[in-house]
């Protein structure tokens, strides 16, 4: 409903629950700005980092860092916002169509089984990093499967779990430690 | 870190081992030969144990030699696949994506049979 319509005797008690909401929504931007600037970064950190293990798919995920946070420091609709957001421009900045068709693929796959895991509450932040991690290598494996038609893709899937496992722990520890510093900040 | 996030990355690990033991154990030392496949269609079949340096319709150069099989040229911006390591092993592959090209190595004529049963 929007605050302009309002007319009548209602129309005072409305405006300032109006002006609340102009707030939060103003706070919510500023905040989604900084976050997507520091995933922006922390992209082309990673891309700075000249890393060629040898074996495509197998790197850091340090963007994935600020995706956990915001989806532990407000919730999953955000960090979904973000992680297209920044998939979209990062993709643009540094990569191509292709880069930003698998980050899109192994992002998405990977929020919605850490929103999962988070839900069930069973899990610590490494936990839900973890199975974020592998999952971003598995949707992107899946979409490199669908593009070439082969499934010889998946001979690296042993590698592709294990560097998951590693990547998605330190994200976890890094985020968890990340959190605790920053949890008298309110953002919702 | 709560128990059940040992679990699960000791759970995801063992999977790894497990298919890496499987892939381990299907390699065989016979003749092997690499299948060159672009928009999932066959483009050739070459043998690893001669070498030779063969291009893939002017998007992609690869190099055959000591049994190894190396992408060393790709028109492609990202270079994933020239900077991918040499294959050998039967199953492994080189994949340009943004070419729809694919390398793969596989057992030769006495890799047919999965195994014998009597």
């Amino acid at each position: 409903m929007s605050c302009l319509q309002l007319k009548g005797e209602k129309a005072l008690t409305w405006t300032a629950s109006c002006a609340r909401k102009g707030n939060r929504l103003k706070n919510r931007a500023a905040y989604f700005g900084v976050f997507t600037a520091f995933a922006l970064i922390l992209s082309y950190v990673e891309m700075l980092i000249p890393f060629h293990f040898g074996i495509p798919g197998v790197k850091l995920g340090l963007a994935n860092l600020i995706i956990v946070i915001v989806l532990y420091k407000t919730d999953w609709r955000e960090a979904l916002l973000l992680s297209v957001v920044r998939v979209v421009l990062a993709g643009f900045i540094f990569g191509n169509l292709f880069s930003i068709l698998y980050s899109l693929a192994g992002g998405i796959l990977s929020l919605a089984v850490m929103v999962f895991l988070k839900k069930k509450e069973r899990f610590g932040i490494a936990g839900v990093s973890i199975a974020g991690g592998v999952s971003h290598n598995i949707g992107q494996l899946v979409v490199a499967m669908l593009v070439v038609e082969t499934y010889q893709v998946g001979y690296y899937l042993p590698v592709l779990l294990i560097s998951g496992v590693i990547t998605g722990l330190l994200i976890g520890i890094l985020s968890g430690e990340v959190l605790r510093r920053i949890r008298h900040i309110q953002l919702t | 870190m709560k128990k059940s996030d040992w679990i699960l990355a000791v759970v995801i690990l063992a999977a790894a081992v497990l298919i890496f033991l499987v892939q381990a154990a299907r390699d065989s030392e016979g003749e092997k030969e690499v299948t060159v496949t672009v928009d999932g269609e066959i483009f050739g079949t070459y043998s690893l144990s001669e070498d030779q340096t063969i291009k893939i319709n002017g998007t992609n150069r690869f190099v055959i030699e000591n049994g190894t099989v190396k992408m060393d040229w790709a028109d492609c911006p990202d270079q994933i696949c020239v900077n991918h390591r040499e294959i050998s092993r039967d199953g492994e592959s080189i994949i340009c994506l943004p070419n729809h090209v694919v390398l793969a190595v596989e057992g030769g004529k006495s890799a047919d049979l999965d195994g014998i049963v009597r």
